[in-house]
């Protein structure tokens, strides 16, 4: 067969067969919505994808190196950039970890604050999602609905903490003596500034409410619970196989909340539950991080309630030291488990810092969760898991 | 009117001047004011001021000095996309505005032209608009403008049909097709259609609704899916155009929709002769009400998806809108 047989050849079979090359579509890293910089390189079909592959790594600081070179009351100003929506919450796992390699013994009533100021911090980013989910699927309003109680919430954290998102609020012993305390010769302690509980129980009450208003406001739409209801079904084994912690897991019916099994912070001393999905999809986890917003208030009008007085700081050596060691602390954060891996040489900075963060094992179940549906629903899907760029890439 | 003026006003190109600068002036004024309506309302949704500073009150002069901005703006045409095609893309959907303008009654008499076939050529030329739709997404070479052209076609077929039999009941009412015989139909009945054609301005608005592309129906454009869908490569001027299009698009389907149903120019108990003067207030009154509820809809709704809206429109409204017909037909013969 001569070549121009054979190019004649081809050429009769292209027009027989119709070609359709597969279109690929680059969502990210500067799209409305991917939160961020991530990316997703999908093959499209028409409207639907397939071999949705994420790209990440576009945020990379390298906390974990960073950490290295820095001594441990540094290292908390970092850390609060992970996951800058829940910042204080991503400081609680590493004092505690520094913490129990030193064997100190936190105040009780610094324990509430944190406890206080965390579960602040799990409402600000829950609104977040709740103010940002609608706007994914098309709704503008509810954003403001919730923007405006979580202003109240920040509004209490930086008058704790002097920062709305980066709080840099923990010492190693306890939390961070409030403004004017003077030096260390004079051993004043200020405590929480005047005030604090009572707007703090008033603001719960506005946070109640917004519950109530999004729940009309979006929950009672026919339109978000088409474009929620049976889209992106997460089954438990898939879950927990991926590594997905949080609410998303919690959607699915697992009910596992590291705050009921490991003891870093007192919630064993107030009643509260573990709000759990049924099928896994869109809505349930939508419905989870609601609830837990509910939850949470309920937690910290209990904390305001039956906080103890006391000192805001254990006794600690003025060069802090971390004595040689190795330990694993995790936490339940917004987003998810939160776990710091501290190997220490004894030296006034980690000899190694492992950061287990909760929106990296989320968007692992991307390619899985993604494969075969509608554009639209990528976005839906996307959204409700709920994670950060910052959380990502670290 | 002087012998002069109606002299004047009879030559071809006089009048056609003057028919060119009342469109070329009240569409943009049209655009504007829904547009600045639709700023302020939003903001008073969202417990937001909204414009506050241009033109030293409430903000009034915002969308002047956003149109000033627009032509301001660099021309920017992609490398890759078709010239030509993506040039005319804007003005082709400003005109199938524009166009509709025509067979708007504003009163009695008070009409570009007559035509006795009005409504039909309302519905034929709406849809001019969406084959400027696909020409921008085909033309803008990015792939989210493809798709939102698409999904626009798409779109067509869902709201099409829905849109034309809910017309099909009014004008079996009214026994004409056209504009001003329907209004006029509605003031010898002695009250509006919509008494008796609930359903059909139902699915009217429904489908016009979707015909705009406004939130419930936005997917063409779906800012948190396909960036601005056909509008993402546009801008300045060419945005302007579609933009321009959208808010007087609002203000036709809106008038549409009272010519059919809502009585038009007239009101109940308004003699004729005050309605010459009378009924562009009153049409304008009913088109602002309409726009309200379109720009209510709009902060109030999240967006379906393109399937979700097929099934919509064949699974529920062409079924409802068939029946409304046959009816609207038996009771148009019995009585």
């Amino acid at each position: 067969m001569d070549q121009d047989f054979a190019h004649h050849l081809s050429e009769v079979a292209v027009s027989v067969e119709l070609e359709t090359p597969d279109m690929t579509l680059n969502i990210g890293p500067q799209h409305p919505s991917t939160h961020g910089v991530l990316r997703l390189i999908a093959k499209i079909a028409g409207e639907r994808a397939f071999d949705v592959k994420p790209v990440i790594g576009y945020m990379h600081r390298g906390y974990e190196k960073l950490s290295e070179v820095r001594t441990y009351p540094q290292i908390t100003a970092l850390i609060n950039r992970i996951d800058w929506v829940s910042g204080y919450a991503n400081e609680i796992p590493f004092i505690v970890a520094a913490e129990k390699l030193m064997e100190i013994e936190v105040p009780e009533r610094a324990q509430y604050i944190r406890l206080i100021l965390t579960e602040m911090a799990r409402i600000s980013s829950h609104l977040i999602f709740m103010a940002s989910y609608p706007l994914e699927l098309g709704a503008a309003t509810p954003l403001f609905f919730a923007l405006r109680e979580r202003e109240r919430v920040l509004d209490l954290l930086e008058s704790v903490t002097g920062g709305r998102f980066h709080p840099n609020f923990n010492r190693i012993g306890g939390v961070k003596p409030a403004v004017g305390s003077g030096s260390t010769t004079r051993k004043q302690i200020q405590d929480l500034p005047a005030g604090f509980f009572t707007q703090t129980k008033d603001a719960m009450g506005k946070v109640l409410d917004v519950c109530e208003e999004l729940e009309t406001l979006v929950a009672g739409n026919e339109i978000f619970l088409a474009r929620t209801k049976g889209i992106g079904l997460l089954p438990p084994e898939v879950a927990a196989a991926y590594g997905v912690s949080g609410p998303n897991i919690r959607a699915s019916g697992v009910k596992f909340d590291i705050r009921k099994v490991e003891s870093y912070l007192p919630y064993d001393q107030f009643d509260w539950e573990v709000p759990v999905g049924e099928n896994g999809d869109c809505w349930d986890r939508w419905w989870v991080r609601l609830t837990e917003i509910r939850q949470s208030a309920s937690i910290i009008q209990q904390a305001v309630d039956g906080i103890p007085s006391g000192p805001l700081q254990a006794k600690v050596p003025k060069v802090i030291k971390v004595p040689e060691g190795q330990t694993y602390v995790r936490a339940e954060n917004p987003k998810g488990e939160m776990g710091y891996y501290l190997v220490s040489d004894g030296g006034s900075g980690p000899y190694r810092l492992k950061i287990r963060t909760a929106s990296f094992s989320n968007i692992s179940i991307l390619p899985w969760i993604l494969e075969g549906i509608l554009i639209p629903d990528i976005i839906a899907v996307m959204g409700s898991l709920d994670f950060v760029l910052g959380d990502v890439d670290r | 009117m002087t012998g002069f003026a109606t002299d004047l006003f009879a030559n071809f190109w006089v009048s056609l001047a003057a028919k060119l600068a009342l469109v070329a002036t009240m569409i943009p004024l049209i655009g504007m004011v829904i547009g600045f309506a639709e700023m302020k309302l939003s903001a008073k949704m969202q417990s937001r001021i909204g414009p506050y500073f241009a033109g030293g009150r409430w903000g009034w002069a915002q969308l002047i000095a956003d149109g000033v901005k627009f032509f301001q703006k660099e021309d920017l045409i992609p490398e890759d996309a078709d010239r030509p095609v993506f040039k005319s893309a804007p003005i082709l959907v400003l005109v199938g505005t524009v166009a509709l303008f025509v067979v708007i009654p504003f009163g009695p008499g008070l009409i570009f032209r007559d035509l006795s076939v009005g409504i039909f050529y309302a519905l034929a030329i709406s849809s001019i608009s969406t084959i400027g739709v696909l020409m921008a997404g085909w033309s803008s070479a990015n792939k989210y403008s493809l798709m939102g052209g698409l999904r626009a076609a798409g779109q067509l077929i869902a709201y099409e049909l829905p849109l034309v039999l809910a017309v099909v009941g009014s004008v079996i009412m009214a026994g004409t097709l056209s504009m001003s015989g329907i209004v006029e139909a509605q003031i010898a009945a002695g009250y509006p259609f919509v008494i008796l054609q609930v359903v059909g301005f139902a699915i009217f608005m429904i489908a016009a609704l979707a015909e705009l592309t406004r939130i419930p129906f936005d997917m063409p454009i779906a800012e948190s899916e396909l960036v601005m869908g056909y509008l993402t490569e546009y801008s300045g001027f060419r945005f302007l155009f579609f933009f321009l299009a959208e808010f007087a698009n609002m203000f036709t389907m809106s008038a549409i929709a009272v010519t059919l149903f809502l009585g038009g120019y007239w009101l109940p108990g308004i003699p004729e002769s005050v309605l010459v003067f009378a009924g562009p207030v009153i049409l304008i009154g009913k088109v602002a009400i309409l726009s309200f509820v379109m720009i209510w809809f709009r902060w109030t709704f999240p967006r379906f998806r393109e399937d979700q809206l097929q099934t919509l429109a064949w699974k529920w409204l062409i079924p409802i809108a068939l029946a409304n017909i046959v009816i609207t037909a038996i009771f148009k013969v019995l009585f």
